[in-house]
């Protein structure tokens, strides 16, 4: 007897232990790259920082502005390239496609969402450098190929898997009642798709959206072998460019005999955290809500 | 006439982007696959490197890929262990709901937040702690990495679990901890060997957070304080060599990566479809 409730009362601590250790790792992280990056920001003006175009570690310059651009502008490529395909892909698949056909593809989906980012930047040196190369030359632009545009696509390609398959999980919360109503009224399948299922997947799809700008905005190997990495804020789709994440993951470790140069990295890391964190956040909450009271 | 062809517009566009992704996706591992298997052979499996190895001598790629079995294992060894009592902690018998939320919302904010990250973290820790680039490095950010995925995808399998099965278990006078153990990870359990696969699968492919904490060698690690090398840095450290033999070994290594991976997934899906036969709903 007693030893069962031994038993009880030290699982309970250790499960409660577990989860206690969960939610203080969260702020932990948070709070030793921030009190790692307190010597910049006591020298520099956070605004300073953020918009300065100099980055000049050994004149003690830190403008990380080419190094934001680069994120934003790399990001923005890839969610104009692959929004508008994940969501009609999403809704062939969902309202079309033969159940046995959808959950081939489904299947699929989900063994790509996995693939590692290694891979895809290595599909990007094989194939899409060359192929931004080629295009470059041929409408008149000197290029190498490694381009804030092949950043892009790779980037968009990588994020295709996880938009679709939120996409998909958000359609098959529709109550199916809603698509026959609509169905009945005479509409064709189209119109059902236009006036009655995007506008209450709206919110769920635009979490799905969040959800792959997030994946994309931390993305650092398979965006680093094919961006180049020249810290200038690139003038045309067809220059290198120097994303936050690549910054870290090229000069973290190395090169801490320079002043300061640490702190401004974890720095970076901590914006990155801190982007990505409110996002993803923001886009679980939502498809929570979803998931809860129906759409 | 108008309504009809506004359908046929549309329908089209969705197949043209249906097939564009697809064949794009296919396409990668198609290529990955093709290049791979031609720069395959059996000593790039089973050796080590030797000396004039990064000039295009012989050797292979041995330690990449023990390093990075060590390296998945131990982290999903670990991060089960720590994964397992929290998604049990998060059912409403131990704590209330709005404590669980708040966790659900940190572990999203850990889930999200990039393996650079992590591994810029894991790098200060090490520092502070006085080791250097090791096994037990990257199988620690590792771990903080599979953490989230882990007990998100086993929450869900244990949330599933019916309430009325667990009250029949409580009414014969069991413990949380009995009733957790007999009841709640016997139904559950197809699920969290899918969870623990599919953090696996993540782990074993991500480079970003091992770049400064496992470091990299030439050597299979003699103890946990070593150095390691792993898959994907082998493939990110091979690409950027301008010789082409080093170049070759770059896709052998990502067709081995892929392999495990896509295996690793498959296997997962299999299991599910095995083992989800004996649950009670």
């Amino acid at each position: 007897m007693l030893s069962r409730k031994l038993k009880e009362l030290s699982s309970g601590i250790i499960i409660r232990f577990a989860l206690i250790f969960i939610n203080f790792i969260t702020f932990f992280i948070a709070i030793v790259l921030l009190l790692k990056s307190r010597p910049i920001l006591k020298y520099h003006k956070i605004s300073e920082l953020l918009l300065s175009v100099n980055w000049h570690p050994i004149k003690n310059e830190f403008g990380f502005f080419p190094f934001i651009i680069g994120t934003i502008e790399i990001t923005a490529i890839a969610m104009i390239l692959s929004v508008p395909l994940c969501i009609l892909c999403a809704i062939y698949i969902s309202e079309y496609a033969k159940k046995r056909i959808r959950e081939i593809i489904h299947l699929t989906i989900d063994i790509l969402a996995g693939i590692p980012s290694v891979i895809y930047g290595l599909f990007g040196v094989i194939a899409v450098v060359p192929f931004v190369k080629v295009f470059g030359n041929l409408i008149g632009v000197e290029t190498t190929g490694y381009s804030l545009l092949s950043g892009g696509i790779i980037l968009a390609i990588m994020v295709c898997p996880v938009i679709i398959s939120v996409t998909l999980e958000v359609f098959k919360a529709i109550p199916q009642p809603a698509r026959e109503s609509s169905l009945a009224l005479g509409t064709t399948r189209w119109e059902t798709i236009r006036h009655v299922l995007l506008k209450s997947a709206r919110r769920g799809i635009l979490a799905a959206i969040v959800l792959g700008f997030a994946r994309a905005f931390g993305e650092t190997i398979a965006v680093m072998m094919v961006v180049g990495n020249v810290p200038k804020i690139p003038k045309s789709l067809f220059d290198p460019a120097y994303p936050l994440p690549a910054l870290i993951a090229n000069n973290y470790g190395e090169m801490l005999s320079i002043p300061l140069y640490d702190s401004a990295l974890l720095f970076a890391a901590f914006i990155l955290m801190l982007v990505v964190g409110f996002f993803s956040l923001l886009a679980n909450i939502t498809l929570l809500k979803i998931e809860r009271g129906g759409v | 006439m108008k309504r009809r062809s506004e359908e046929i517009f549309f329908k089209s566009l969705m197949l043209i982007s249906l097939f564009i992704v697809l064949s794009i996706l296919i396409g990668i591992i198609a290529v990955v696959i093709a290049r791979g298997i031609s720069a395959l052979n059996i000593s790039m499996i089973l050796e080590t490197p030797k000396g004039g190895y990064y000039l295009g001598k012989e050797g292979g790629i041995a330690n990449a890929i023990v390093g990075s079995i060590y390296l998945a294992f131990g982290a999903s060894i670990l991060s089960t262990l720590i994964s397992l009592p929290v998604a049990l902690a998060l059912q409403k018998e131990y704590i209330n709901r709005h404590f669980a939320n708040f966790s659900r919302l940190m572990l999203d904010i850990l889930w999200g937040t990039p393996s650079i990250v992590y591994g810029a973290f894991g790098f200060i820790v090490m520092v502070y702690f006085g080791l250097r680039a090791s096994l037990l490095g990257g199988i620690i950010v590792l771990t903080l990495l599979m953490i989230p995925i882990m007990v998100r995808s086993m929450e869900e399998v244990i949330r599933m679990v019916p309430h009325e099965l667990k009250e029949v278990s409580y009414a014969l006078g069991t413990t949380k901890l009995e009733t957790a153990l007999a009841v709640v990870l016997k139904q559950s359990l197809s699920g969290i060997v899918t969870a623990i696969l599919l953090a696996f699968g993540r782990g074993i492919g991500d480079a970003a957070s091992i770049l400064f904490t496992a470091g990299y060698t030439d050597y299979i690690p003699k103890s946990i304080f070593d150095p390691v090398a792993s898959l994907p840095l082998a493939v990110f450290f091979q690409i950027s060599s301008p010789i082409p033999e080093v170049q070759e070994r770059a896709y052998a290594s990502s067709f081995i990566l892929l392999c495990i991976v896509i295996i690793v997934s498959l296997v997962s899906r299999f299991l599910v479809r095995h083992f989800s036969r004996h649950i009670v709903r």
